[in-house]
């Protein structure tokens, strides 16, 4: 045992020692490649960044160091004090969605209010939640479903909407697909994305059945004015250019007890948030007592995001 | 040691020295080289946003042409089988050349997937654990970075030892270490196919690449594609230098060729009926790319070029008249590697995305961006190889000899094809 | 005849015996927990408390148009009912259950109970109606008329959030 545990010192040992020696091996290369819209940031916060070690491989005081950094350098960025949390998931807990579909009226309420949230590119556009719209008769009929409808009042006759986000699968096939483990599945059941780990090769998003990864094609275009400054490393600080992104079912909010931004701002009460491994939750209410679906389980990712028509399934006739 | 590295200076400058056709030929792919940085440098300031690629259509022309290109490299077994395993002579003589084609175009490759990242400075996380974080064997990704590099160092090594060797008037042992690297360089030349199919297998949310029929038709059209490309390369080697290729050897390749192109049309067909007979919404992607889906229509004439090319280029190939004519048997490659960079580029990756997952349809197209990007790395291929012949040509040709001994000793030889003659344990 | 009868009663009798039976299932959340009611419309206006007009006034159930007071409450929610259905005709400035038992306004969930019994349920067990606040902890409950008019309940149809920009048109 104690050898064990020896092996293991040495080999982070020899870990940093190779990492070291990548460091002074590129060190000359990463000096010339320093771009010049960065000038403005200190070399030794270029060289921190350039080498920031993956999220799950940092010890709390070199998540925290990394924080401050970061910190610093959105405040030069955004002049504006933005605060990154690193809370982990809590025991015990594994996030569920339930999603009445008998209810939404397809009004973008949650799309709005969840692009604010999470400080999501206003230009070029990014939004994490997907509302489609489907002739009565055609549900899940992708081909017919229309995602640009715009009439005057919602909900239209003849039809009814389904909005689509990060289904926060239990099998990911996005985490499967990542080549460097820049994305992977939190204890919580949460996908999550390292913005400084991604290299953006975007094969997340061509294994995603959902839609549910958006790139940032361009330099994130936000007003500091609209920057929510309450942020998660994981989850909605800023982005950059060249990373992949996608829902967290609200992680700054969600581990600190909070509902979604989502939940919250649909009019309707459409959407349902809680803990799946508890029998009193929202969500696990509505998988006992409702026909619940999920999307597209024939691929075996299972989601945690259960859709649900609103009628008792069962109980009411059951004598 | 020192030696050899002073030997390979000496080789080196031999790529400096050409006549003013060369120095122009040159100039005009480091022109074509200039556009594409150009348009590289305009990307990454402003992000990939430069491309046409969005959301729905997140891989476009540079993964198209990955695509191609790992065909290409690939497409050396063909004459690396007959030539090490068989000793079929005279292919032999210029497997190094399809050996060279291969560096080439792996080192395309790779650029292609470096234009196609966001954060290309970030690429060391790729790496295995001691330095990066490889999502190794999870990702497919992960497999086609170790097989394609491991290819690349693979034909890098047997290039170079055997110009060593050559440069040296020595012949190497299929019995040596260098003999196990051409072996093994065969079954992973198939592999960086096969793992780039399976690549495409992978996104099962995406019905389109889901046939187990991908590996075996990329390999077959690479084998098809990837020689035909060489035929012509071959023709221009031995007219702009000293290198004879006989024409029984070229005809040998056309055979080789059209076995390929029947088999990769099968595939096709096979597939195309699979796709297609059953109508279910899986057949979505295959109907708009060969009728277009509700209108929208920008891959139609694509594809339909690429299906009248290649059946055009096996009827010309397919008949010994026509092949063994050379006029008939260069329109015949060009038309098979046309018909087969579109079917295998755009065909592949643009349909798997469209419609998207949810069902949109966005009509990608490449951007100027894209166009001048791509066209620099080709250049920049046509570059490296042209470079790489030019280091190889003096070896080659027996022009340049050392001696095998540590003297500084050059002397030139008039044998012309001094190689691969006489080499009793290859016989055996 | 008889038997229609007893079809007619039975039928009548259903929903307030789900009513009863969804009540034994999940607690009433603490009232601490459940959102204010809305103001009352118009309430800057003087007319709230209801009682002081309403005191002095005879009680008239017969059922009619309003034409001096109160013309915009149109009743679109159980035709055939009447104000007093709901509203406690001996004190104006509460509501009233079928019993007769007095309900406060900030209580008006209560009302609503009688009929839409498993309605009522889920949303005691979290499901019906919306929630802010903590998933695990303390949260705050829309009651009904937080987002129904309980004169007129159903949802009026609103104008969508901008669709999202073309993929096309992303430059």
């Amino acid at each position: 045992m104690k050898d064990k545990d020896e092996k293991k010192i040495e080999k982070r040992e020899l870990k940093i020692n190779r990492r070291t020696l990548l460091k002074g091996a590129l060190a000359g290369a990463a000096t010339t490649m320093l771009p010049l819209n960065r000038a403005d940031a200190s070399f030794k916060d270029f060289w921190e960044s350039f080498f920031q070690k993956h999220f799950r491989e940092m010890t709390v005081a070199e998540k925290q160091q990394v924080v401050q950094r970061l910190e610093q350098e959105y405040e030069r960025k955004y002049k504006k004090a933005i605060q990154i949390g690193i809370e982990p998931a809590m025991p015990g807990v594994l996030f569920g969605y339930g999603l009445d579909l008998s209810r939404c009226i397809g009004c973008r309420t949650c799309v709005y209010a969840c692009v604010h949230e999470n400080n999501q590119s206003r230009d070029p556009q990014i939004q994490w939640i997907q509302v489609l719209r489907f002739k009565h008769g055609d549900l899940m009929n992708w081909e017919k479903a229309e995602k640009y409808y715009d009439p005057k009042q919602v909900p239209e006759p003849g039809y009814f909407y389904m909005p689509v986000q990060c289904q926060q699968c239990e099998n990911p096939a996005c985490t499967r697909a990542c080549p460097t483990q820049a994305t992977w599945k939190e204890p919580d059941g949460i996908v999550v994305v390292d913005y400084n780990w991604c290299i953006g090769c975007r094969y997340c998003m061509a294994a995603c059945p959902y839609g549910a990864r958006h790139f940032n094609w361009g330099e994130p275009g936000i007003k500091p004015a609209d920057i929510n400054p309450v942020t998660h490393y994981l989850g909605n600080r800023p982005r950059y250019r060249g990373v992949v992104e996608k829902c967290t079912f609200c992680i700054q909010r969600t581990r600190k007890g909070r509902y979604t931004a989502c939940v919250e701002a649909c009019p309707v009460g459409a959407r349902k948030f809680g803990n799946l491994l508890d029998p009193k939750s929202e969500v696990r209410y509505a998988m006992e007592h409702k026909r619940t679906f999920r999307l597209k389980d024939d691929l075996g990712t299972h989601p945690k995001f259960f859709y649900f028509f609103d009628f008792e399934a069962g109980e009411r006739f059951s004598g | 040691m020192i030696q050899t590295i002073k030997n390979f200076i000496i080789a080196w400058g031999s790529i400096f020295k050409g006549s003013a056709k060369y120095y122009l030929w040159l100039a005009f792919l480091a022109g074509l080289m200039a556009v594409g940085v150009h348009a590289y440098i305009g990307q990454a300031e402003h992000g990939l946003i430069m491309t046409a690629m969005r959301d729905q259509v997140s891989w476009g022309f540079y993964i198209s042409n990955f695509t191609f290109l790992v065909g290409v490299a690939a497409a050396a077994v063909l004459l690396v089988v007959p030539s090490y395993v068989h000793h079929d002579k005279p292919i032999k003589e210029i497997v190094i050349f399809a050996e060279m084609m291969a560096i080439t175009a792996l080192l395309m490759c790779i650029m292609f997937i470096m234009t196609d990242l966001g954060q290309p400075l970030r690429v060391w996380h790729i790496l295995p654990p001691p330095i990066g974080l490889m999502h190794w064997p999870s990702s497919l990704l992960a497999w086609d970075v170790l097989a394609l590099n491991s290819y690349l160092f693979l034909n890098i090594i047997v290039v170079f030892y055997v110009l060593y060797k050559l440069s040296r008037g020595e012949h190497y042992k299929m019995k040596s270490f260098v003999g196990f690297l051409i072996y093994l360089s065969i079954p992973v030349a198939v592999s960086i196919h096969t793992v780039t199919a399976f690549l495409y297998n992978a996104g099962f949310s995406r019905p389109f690449w889901g046939d187990a029929i991908l590996a075996p038709k990329f390999i077959a059209g690479a084998l098809s594609s990837g020689p035909a490309l060489m035929l012509l390369v071959f023709q221009v080697l031995r007219k702009v230098t000293d290198v004879k290729i006989e024409d029984k050897t070229l005809f040998r390749i056309a055979t080789f060729i059209t076995y390929a192109l029947a088999i990769d049309l099968f595939f096709i067909g096979s597939e195309v009926f699979v796709s297609f007979y059953p109508g279910t919404a899986e057949s979505a992607s295959i109907h708009y790319l060969f009728f277009g889906l509700h209108g929208q229509t920008n891959l139609v004439p694509y594809i339909w070029t690429s299906v009248i090319a290649t059946v055009v280029a096996f009827v010309l190939i397919l008949n010994k008249g026509t092949r063994e004519k050379f006029v008939t048997l260069n329109t015949a490659c060009v038309l098979m590697i046309v018909g087969i960079y579109l079917e295998k580029g755009m065909g592949l990756v643009i349909p798997g995305f469209t419609p998207d997952v949810l069902g949109e349809i966005y009509q990608y197209t490449p951007t100027a961006t894209e166009l001048m990007v791509s066209l620099g790395v080709w250049a920049f291929g046509a570059m490296v190889y042209t470079l790489l012949v030019k280091f190889a040509l003096p070896v080659y040709t027996g022009k340049l000899r050392f001696a095998s001994s540590g003297k500084e000793d050059i002397h030139e030889v008039k044998v012309v094809r001094p190689h691969v003659e006489e080499v009793p344990e290859e016989q055996a | 005849m008889g038997k229609k009868l007893i079809a007619a009663v039975l039928f009548l009798l259903l929903p307030l015996s789900f009513a009863y039976a969804a009540g034994q299932d999940y607690p009433l959340p603490n009232p601490k927990d459940i959102m204010a009611r809305p103001a009352f419309p118009k309430a800057d206006q003087g007319l709230w408390p209801c009682s002081q007009c309403h005191s002095g006034m005879p009680v008239n159930y017969k059922i009619r148009k309003l034409t001096m007071m109160h013309q915009d409450v149109v009743l679109k929610h159980m035709p055939g009912g009447w104000c007093f259905d709901c509203h406690n005709p001996t004190n104006r400035d509460t509501l009233k259950l079928f019993t007769g038992q007095t309900v406060s306004f900030d209580q008006s969930y209560l009302v609503c109970a009688q009929c839409h019994g498993f309605i009522f349920k889920e949303w005691k067990a979290g499901l019906h109606g919306k929630r802010i606040g903590m998933w695990n902890g303390k949260k705050t409950y829309y009651q009904c008329i937080n987002c129904h008019w309980p004169h007129d309940p159903k949802f009026k149809s609103i104008k969508p959030f901008p669709a999202p920009i073309r993929p096309a048109d992303i430059k």
